[in-house]
């Protein structure tokens, strides 16, 4: 259930069987999926999966070597990049961070700061701030350029459980309270946002997507078990990865069987377990 | 003291006054492009690209000997090619790029040196191109320092947003639509630029430290990219003043004059007794 206006249907972006190439490498093939206004698409996959290079191809930071990209006529990004290492001799603090690319005004940036609840770090550097705070001053800088499209590459990283969960709960109530589509990406495989309305599995192409539990995200649920603000943001969402892809193309399967493509039907030729149990990739340790 | 003797003095020091005044003119004129550029450079991380290019110099003369065309024409040339063959070195990834500026640093300067000495027919004075000349410099030298420097600040202020943005994160910049790949070139253009017309003054292997030293001893007293690309240039300023002055003083080359008073306002401004940047937030 979503409390926002989708009245506008019309994907501001789409990516029609993307695929990027470098070395000889198909660093993800066969990519497709749309992002509509008001939606929150997120990815998600071990690294290497490609996560950061489609979302860098849908922005138009890569062009793809096969398929294409459909972005609505004059569309606006604000992106929120995924390792921001700003070498010590550059002296920019938050409120000159939040001019980058364009002039803002002294009342908007404290407004936007004010939202997402740093208000009294403008005059810091950014270099002193703690994984939380720059990550919500990334996320300030982005929303002060009123986007039609926000695109987050691992907004969660560097940042504690507690501050993961409430950056989560400001980007949902940033996208309940603007109607922007959100293009997320997650560096958990198994936690992702329960106000995600598409959750795309990628490991060099798209291996499932859907809903994450549905049940979980509504409010019902939240009620009977939410007693805490992580339930109510956070889904469980498991899955396991049993094929490996091989440096020419071909899929090598966990029964030791070679096959050209990953996908010869419909997708389904591996198990994907929703339901949990511990499994070989945790990608918790960073 | 004999009427002789004292027009003599005179002479000289009026001849003095001139040289001296001009190589002021150009030094101040370059330190003030140097500045912001070098603060570029500085949060880039791009030192050794930078003297990559200055290297490359050389060879440029070189060439400018060869082909008669001016050499600062051909220093620009030369500097621009060697940065591109760096960008497309680096697109194909086989070596890092520590290695590749290594050698084609090392590579350029070297070509320039061995061709200089197979143009027997050229004298060149060699010195004056690795350590520059700045005593020399004649009018037509100011208003290239003067006209060139104008042309990199103002393009610099052109593109400083996009610039920025870029320094601070590439994919951010093209998802907002400040293509990196353009200020990149442009920032590129304007360094061959800026070695072309330093070359004279302080030489192919000072030219970097004209740019870094006095960008890398502003950041101490800068809050904001701006002030530290203004302060910057002011110190560069002061550092050739201070070089000037130095050697004309001790008797000591000029280039490298210049290049040790950047260096000991840099030391200044380590010392405990500057004031400190400030980085303390107020309490919440």
């Amino acid at each position: 259930m979503k409390n926002t206006p989708k009245s506008d249907r019309t994907p501001l972006v789409s990516l029609h069987g993307i695929g990027v190439q470098r070395a000889g490498r198909w660093l993800v093939r066969n990519v497709e999926f749309d992002v509509a206004r008001g939606e929150i698409v997120t990815l998600i996959g071990p690294n290497g999966s490609g996560k950061s290079t489609t979302a860098r191809t849908a922005v138009g930071a890569i062009r793809p070597d096969e398929g294409s990209v459909t972005r609505k006529p004059s569309l606006k990004i604000g992106y929120v990049p995924q390792k921001l290492s700003i070498d010590w001799t550059l002296p920019l603090s938050v409120n000159r961070l939040m001019t980058l690319t364009e002039r803002r005004s002294t009342a908007e940036i404290e407004a936007a700061l004010t939202s997402v609840g740093i208000p009294h770090l403008g005059k810091s550097d950014v270099q002193a701030l703690s994984g939380g705070e720059f990550q919500r001053a990334l996320l300030a800088r982005a929303m002060l350029r009123k986007p039609d499209l926000l695109v987050l590459d691992e907004p969660v990283q560097g940042v504690d459980l507690a501050g993961e969960v409430a950056l989560y709960d400001l980007i949902g109530r940033i996208r309940d309270e603007t109607g922007c589509g959100i293009l997320l990406i997650s560096h958990d495989l198994h936690v992702v946002m329960a106000a995600t309305d598409t959750v795309i599995c990628l490991n060099g192409h798209v291996c499932c997507r859907g809903t994450p539990q549905s049940v979980a995200a509504s409010p019902e649920y939240q009620h009977l078990f939410g007693g805490t603000r992580a339930a109510r943001t956070l889904a469980v969402y498991r899955h396991d990865h049993d094929h490996t892809h091989l440096p020419d193309g071909r899929v090598q399967h966990s029964d030791g069987s070679i096959t050209a493509h990953c996908h010869p039907e419909d997708g389904h030729h591996h198990e994907h377990d929703h339901d949990g149990h511990d499994h070989a990739e945790h990608h918790h340790a960073r | 003291m004999s009427m002789t003797m004292m027009a003599t003095t005179m002479r000289s020091t009026t001849m003095l006054d001139d040289f001296f005044s001009r190589a002021l003119i150009a030094g101040i004129g370059l330190a003030l492009t140097t500045g912001p550029l070098g603060c570029l450079i500085v949060w880039r991380r791009m030192a050794y690209f930078g003297d990559t290019m200055a290297h490359s110099a050389l060879l440029g003369v070189a060439l400018g000997f060869l082909f008669e065309i001016n050499l600062t024409v051909g220093v620009f040339i030369v500097a621009v090619l060697a940065s591109l063959s760096l960008l497309a070195l680096q697109k194909r990834g086989s070596l890092s790029t520590d290695s590749l500026l290594g050698i084609l640093s090392h590579a350029t300067l070297a070509l320039g040196l061995v061709t200089i000495a197979f143009m027997s027919w050229v004298r060149i004075d060699l010195m004056g191109f690795l350590f520059g000349d700045i005593l020399s410099v004649s009018r037509l030298d100011i208003a290239l320092i003067w006209g060139g420097g104008a042309l990199v600040l103002a393009v610099l202020a052109l593109y400083w947003r996009a610039l920025l943005a870029a320094t601070v994160n590439e994919e951010l910049a093209e998802a907002e639509g400040l293509s990196p790949d353009r200020s990149r070139l442009v920032f590129m253009l304007m360094m061959a630029l800026v070695i072309a017309i330093a070359m004279k003054l302080v030489g192919v292997l000072l030219i970097t430290a004209l740019m870094i030293i006095p960008a890398a001893t502003a950041r101490r007293f800068a809050a904001t990219p701006e002030q530290m690309a203004v302060i910057g240039a002011l110190l560069g300023a002061v550092a050739v003043i201070g070089g000037l002055f130095g050697s004309l003083e001790f008797d000591t080359p000029s280039g490298p004059s210049i290049v040790v008073a950047a260096l000991v306002l840099f030391l200044f401004s380590l010392l405990p007794l500057a004031r400190s940047r400030q980085t303390e937030r107020p309490l919440s």
